[in-house]
């Protein structure tokens, strides 16, 4: 590899950490979810860029697999976004009630 | 390792872009971007295949749905904007926090001790690490139970979503129209009796 492993962890590791901002911080809950898909990505970047320091494609089927979880994810959030807004009209999660136990 | 580091500066903004836009339209805009510095930083790591999935899967499965949802949530309303963040001041105690994240990543990857790269296996060869060949091998031979387990995952979420989507279909439909709709159905059934 030309480049470093450390470059690519310090890569995602920034990635992540926005993304866990982007949760933390914003409201809205697409926004949320896009936060958490950044998160994803930034474990794939890790996942790949170890694979190929070790020349190991277990990395590569696994980042695979966080895909399909981030697909599978991303279509049951946008689901419950879509009634929560049909019930209440407003997208805010602070202000979302329907989802109380 | 110039390509790299322009990746990661594209990487990076966009990120932030992602996180701090006005409108979440912009925010995917903005994930479009990144996504696409990935699959490109994916083919740097000879991950050819999941550089491909990244580009169709990411980009064009999940973005064209955030698209579609938010197209559909601001119809008949004015375009939403976001609404004041929980915390406005972030970016400061979010800085440290990244930061502090990088730090101890760092810290932690320069102690490890990683086992010594393999030698790789020579160039034009049908085994070459990351081809799509290769990949499809290990998926289908010695990786067969996570392929299986992708599959589980999407009928799970496809199911979810049906019974998501179908308990609302059914709220929507006005009881006064069914039995409108039943009426006409049982008229015509006389109707070609009468025939």
């Amino acid at each position: 590899m030309a480049v470093p492993i450390l470059n690519y962890v310090a890569l995602a590791s920034v990635m992540f950490f926005i993304g866990v901002i982007g949760v933390i911080v914003r409201r809205n809950p697409l926004v949320m979810l896009m936060s958490i898909e950044l998160i994803f990505n930034a474990a794939n970047l890790l996942f790949i860029a170890f694979a190929r320091l070790w020349l190991q494609n277990a990395g590569q089927v696994f980042a695979f697999l966080v895909i399909t979880v981030a697909a599978a994810e991303a279509a049951i959030a946008l689901a419950i976004v879509v009634m929560a807004f049909r019930e209440e009209k407003h997208v805010d999660v602070d202000e979302t009630r329907a989802l109380h136990g | 390792m110039i390509a790299f580091w322009a990746l990661a500066v594209v990487l990076i903004a966009s990120a932030v872009w992602t996180v701090s836009a006005s409108k979440p339209v912009y925010s995917v805009v903005a994930l479009l971007l990144n996504f696409a510095t990935l699959a490109v930083l994916y083919l740097t790591l000879s991950a050819e295949f999941l550089a491909v999935i990244q580009i169709i899967v990411y980009s064009g499965a999940i973005l064209i749905l955030f698209v579609f949802v938010i197209a559909l949530l601001s119809s008949g309303t004015e375009p939403f904007s976001i609404g004041p963040n929980r915390m406005p001041n972030i970016w400061i105690p979010g800085g440290i926090v990244v930061l502090a994240g990088f730090g101890f990543a760092i810290y932690a990857i320069a102690n490890a001790t990683f086992a010594p790269a393999p030698a790789a296996a020579p160039a034009g060869t049908a085994d070459v690490f990351g081809s799509v060949a290769d990949f499809g091998k290990a998926l289908f031979t010695t990786q067969l139970l996570p392929f299986e387990v992708t599959a589980l995952i999407l009928m799970v979420a496809v199911i979810g979503v049906i019974t998501l989507g179908g308990a609302q279909m059914h709220r929507v439909a006005p009881p006064k129209l069914q039995a409108r709709a039943d009426r006409q159905m049982r008229e015509a059934i006389l109707r070609a009796g009468d025939d």
